[in-house]
Order: structure tokens, then C-alpha cells, then sequence
């Protein structure tokens, strides 16, 4: 099957140095692959890359990001915006920023659907009860007349679901969806995006620091560290029998919930030391 | 203070005064403009009908008072306006294109705030000529400033938000974004600084009258008015109080609307 996804030697750079060095990937279509690593590892990067939306300081120095065989770095911005949201859409991280704190609900969730798909007022508001109803809101009616802090921070980042699936695109990002959630809320939430993406064949990227997460919704995970991928693989196989020495450290440094006893592991210094020694040369 | 209280009084008050703009001829007593040289600086209540008192000229305080209320309220809302639109359009460029447009209309205010403004609007409207025309353009051209500087920090910080990321990743255009997600998070500002701009104009207007640089001397003004008290202050102190207590008034509602409004218009304020 064609990758709806090819990320090619993707090499990217910041004033403080490299961010990405060389970082190599492939998603198939209506596949869900795990971009995992700590804070500064690069997943973000990659999303933001991917939506052209690189913070104005990091400028990448080489590689191509193939979408559909296009690619994404060349193209003229009118072109990329036409992608933005009909093709490739974003689920972000923080749902109460995420979210237009002055405009109702049902205003922000209709935006996509009247200008990029160009629905009138009606239909556009029938849509979004659907896409509402669809992530299991009840009361959708009234959840479009609210404002974002009204609604609690699962209901925000259904709303924000909803709206990334809005407009039925290829590939959803999804960047760290669920680390503002409490635990219990995140279960609900990742099994809703699952289900949706299984249900629309829709390609996932799922951005994430959490081991937990990405065994329970991905197919394919990559592991980062320092802008380099070191580990690619069915997510169950790396899990079972991580190749990497650094995701076996990773996999340890996980607590334990069936043994409190245990203690927690840290990725050892002397690891870390030895991968930037890795990554650097 | 409580944030309805304000928004009430304050509301209030520019309600009454703008009755009584519309409804001078109806509601003040004598014509403001009518000379009576017998009954010259005749005190509140000593001549009948003349409930605050005449000034030199024997006109009417209360009438002329009402009638000033015309030209206090046109510059108030115009000017204000005005200043306001042009401001903010500029604060907004500024705020979110950054660039070549930021370095301009950040410049710009620069040297526009390094002018005492009293002074620049004197300059200005001596430039002009005076007139009620000139008192406004004179007001707009110095106070746009006030609305730039702050809408372009409040739009610099919103855009920095991930609401404004989230909508260019759905695809929404840069004009879009700007317009449709930022300038409903810009506008709460946005509405403080004109009711506070109001009260400002409405100074302003006053000092330009006082030095005689606004309207015409026959049209009854606060400025000019209490300019004429001035003179006579010992023998008539009713002639400079009452438009000076009807300008604190006036600045104060004023004031007192803008920050109710705030608090009322914050949507995380609001509950």
C-alpha cells in the first residue's frame, strides 16, 4: 500500500541547533502511528512541520514530507492552506486554548464547515449537531450555544474532535490530545478517536509521551530522542521487544500499577549521556 | 464597586446628558444665548427661573450648561470614534502581521507619544483653524496612539495563542483568523479604551474651549464657560462651578461605564 504519509531525511534546525536530524517515516493510509519521546525529542516539531506551522525560529535545512506523493515543504502557502483542514487536520493539545474563548461553541464548529465547505448557516449547523452527536456529546443543541469555559475539558476536546473530523480529512494529527485530561476522562477520549478513525479510515499521527496511550490506540509507533528516530515498529512488537536499548529504559521507567513495590526506574544517566554522544556524531 | 452599579450610573448619566443634547431647546429654560445685562451675575435662585444662576452677561447657567452639552457629546462620540477605528485597524496590522508593518506603526507611535499632547492638539487646532471640525480631527490624529500601542500588544498575545494555531491549521485564512478570532478577544480592550477615550475627549474639547480654540464664542461650551467663571470667580463662583462639576461628571460616568463594561464583557469574567 502507497504511505499516505513519507517523511524523507527530514532535517531541521533551530539557533540553538539541530531539531531534527535526519528523521525518516512512513504512515499508510488508515493507519494509526505513534510519534513517541520526551519533551524536546522532536514529535512536535514533526506535527507542526506536517501542518506548516513551524514557529518562526525553526527553519528546516533538508528532507521533503511526501503527502499523497506532494510535497508539503515546497508547496505555495495558498495551496498548503487549501490542505489545512479539508486534507490534513489538527487535534491539539490544550482544549481550553485550543478553543476561541469568545466565540461560542457551535460558531467555531461550523467556521470549517461554511468556508471550506462552503454549507450555508442551516446546513452547517445540522452538520455539527451530527459531528457532536457523533463524539457523544448529549445536549448537542445546547453545547452549541455555550462558550468554551463553560464546558468541562472532556467536553472541550470532543468539541475539538469533532472539529478536526468535520471536514472528513485523509490524515488527523493529533498532538498530545490527551495530557490536559484527567486519567479518566483520557480513556473515554482516546477510545473515542480510535473508533472515529477506524470508522472514516482516517491516517493517524498521534503525538505522545505516554507508553500507556500508545499501546492502547496505535498500530506503528516511532520512537524519538534528541531529533532522531531511533526505533520504528508495529507498536505490540517494540512494546514486547524493544530493539532500542533507550526504549527499554523507557519501557522500565513506566510505573507499574500491578506492583507498587517496585520502584521507579529512570532512564539512566549514563544512557543519555552515551545517546547524545550517538546523535551527535 | 459593584460591576452593574457602574455600568448603570455611568450608563446613566451619558443617557441623561445625551437627553439633554437632543432636547436642549425643549428642556432648558431660557435661550442660551439671551442677554440680560439687569440681571448680570444674579445668584442661584435669587431671580426667578434662574435655578443655577446667570453669569455677566446676565445669560442663563442652567440653559447654556444644557446646550454644551451638544458639543461636549459630538466630540465625545466622534472624536472618539474615529481615534478608535483608526487605532485599532492600525493596532490590529501591527499585532499580527509583525514584519515591515509592525516596525512602521510601532515607530510611528513612538514619535507620535513623544509630543505633549495638550500642547500638539493647541498646535494643531491653530493650524487648522479652530472649529468643532478641527477639535476632532485634532483629537483623532493625537489619540489614535492610545488605541495602536494597546491593540497591538492584546493582538500580539492572542496570536500567540493556540486558538489562533488551531484555526490556521483548520485552513482558515490569515484575514479570517484575524477578523473572526482575534478581534472578538481584541474588542473588550477595545471598548474600555473607547469609553475611556470618550472621557478624554470630552477634556480635551474643554481645554481647547477654555483657551478659545474650539467652536465660536456664542456657542455655549463647558471649556468656555468655565473659562468666563475664571474672571469672576469672587463675585460669582456659580458661574465656573457648575460646568466644572458637569465636566467631572461626565469624565467620571464615563470612566465608571468603561470599567464595568470590561468586567461584564470578559467572557471568563462572565458568569
Amino acid at each position: 500500500m502507497n504511505p499516505v504519509i513519507d517523511i524523507r531525511n527530514l532535517s531541521a534546525q533551530s539557533s540553538a541547533g539541530p531539531i531534527l536530524r535526519d528523521v525518516s517515516l512512513t504512515v499508510s493510509a488508515g493507519e494509526a502511528m505513534a510519534l513517541v519521546g520526551e519533551s524536546g525529542a522532536g514529535k512536535s516539531t514533526i506535527a507542526k512541520a506536517l501542518l506548516g506551522i513551524l514557529p518562526a525560529g525553526i527553519k528546516v535545512t533538508s528532507g521533503e514530507i511526501l503527502f499523497d506523493g506532494t510535497d508539503l515543504l515546497s508547496l505555495p502557502p495558498a495551496r498548503m492552506w487549501a490542505l489545512l483542514g479539508v486534507r490534513i487536520a489538527l487535534i491539539p493539545q490544550d482544549p481550553l486554548t485550543s478553543l476561541n474563548p469568545s466565540r461560542r461553541v457551535g460558531d467555531q464548529l461550523t467556521d470549517g464547515l461554511r468556508l471550506r465547505a462552503g454549507m450555508s448557516k442551516a446546513d452547517a449547523r445540522a452538520r455539527a449537531l451530527e459531528l457532536l452527536n457523533d463524539v457523544h456529546i448529549r445536549d448537542a443543541g445546547l453545547v452549541l450555544e455555550r462558550y468554551p469555559h463553560e464546558l468541562s475539558g472532556g467536553m472541550r476536546q470532543r468539541v475539538l474532535i469533532a472539529q478536526a473530523f468535520s471536514l472528513s480529512p485523509q490524515v488527523i494529527i493529533a498532538d498530545e490530545p490527551t495530557t490536559a485530561l484527567d486519567v479518566t476522562v483520557q480513556k473515554q477520549v482516546l477510545r473515542l478517536i480510535r473508533q472515529l478513525q477506524r470508522n472514516h479510515g482516517t491516517t493517524l499521527l498521534f503525538v505522545t509521551h505516554d507508553l500507556g496511550v500508545v499501546a492502547q490506540i496505535c498500530d506503528r509507533m516511532t520512537v524519538l530522542y534528541g531529533g532522531k528516530v531511533l526505533e520504528q515498529g508495529a507498536t505490540a512488537d517494540v512494546l514486547r521487544a524493544p530493539a532500542h536499548r533507550y526504549t527499554q529504559a523507557l519501557l522500565a521507567a513506566n510505573p507499574r500499577y500491578d506492583r507498587p513495590e517496585q520502584s521507579l526506574k529512570p532512564v539512566p544517566e549514563a544512557l543519555i549521556a552515551e545517546l547524545k554522544r550517538e546523535i551527535s556524531a | 464597586m459593584p460591576r452593574d452599579l457602574r455600568i448603570w450610573l455611568g450608563g446613566g448619566f451619558i443617557v441623561l446628558l445625551i437627553v439633554a443634547a437632543v432636547f436642549a431647546p425643549l428642556l432648558s429654560p431660557f435661550d442660551p444665548l439671551e442677554q440680560d445685562l439687569l440681571l448680570s451675575t444674579a445668584a442661584p435662585g435669587q431671580e426667578a427661573g434662574h435655578h443655577f444662576g446667570t453669569d455677566s452677561l446676565g445669560r442663563d447657567v442652567l440653559s447654556r450648561l444644557i446646550y454644551a452639552c451638544r458639543i461636549a457629546l459630538t466630540v465625545a462620540f466622534v472624536a472618539a470614534t474615529l481615534a478608535c477605528l483608526l487605532g485599532t485597524v492600525l493596532g490590529l496590522l501591527a499585532g499580527y502581521f509583525g514584519g515591515i508593518a509592525d516596525l512602521v506603526i510601532s515607530r510611528l507611535i513612538d514619535i507620535w507619544m513623544a509630543f505633549p499632547p495638550v500642547l500638539l492638539s493647541i498646535l494643531l487646532v491653530a493650524v487648522l483653524g479652530s472649529g468643532l471640525h478641527s477639535v476632532i480631527i485634532a483629537i483623532v490624529v493625537i489619540d489614535w496612539t492610545r488605541f495602536a500601542r494597546v491593540v497591538r500588544a492584546e493582538t500580539q498575545q492572542q496570536a500567540k495563542l493556540e486558538y489562533a494555531e488551531a484555526a490556521t491549521a483548520l485552513g482558515m485564512g490569515r484575514g479570517a483568523i484575524l477578523f473572526r478570532e482575534i478581534l472578538p478577544n481584541v474588542l473588550p480592550v477595545v471598548l474600555v479604551l473607547l469609553s475611556l477615550e470618550m472621557g478624554i475627549a470630552v477634556i480635551v474639547e474643554a481645554i481647547l474651549s477654555f483657551v478659545g480654540l474650539s467652536v465660536s464664542t456664542d456657542t455655549p461650551t463647558w471649556g468656555g464657560m468655565i473659562a468666563e467663571g475664571r474672571q469672576i470667580i469672587y463675585q460669582a463662583w456659580w458661574v465656573l462651578v457648575f460646568p466644572l462639576v458637569t465636566l467631572f461628571l461626565t469624565v467620571l460616568a464615563f470612566n465608571q461605564l468603561g470599567d464595568g463594561l470590561r468586567q461584564w464583557l470578559d467572557p471568563v469574567l462572565k458568569r
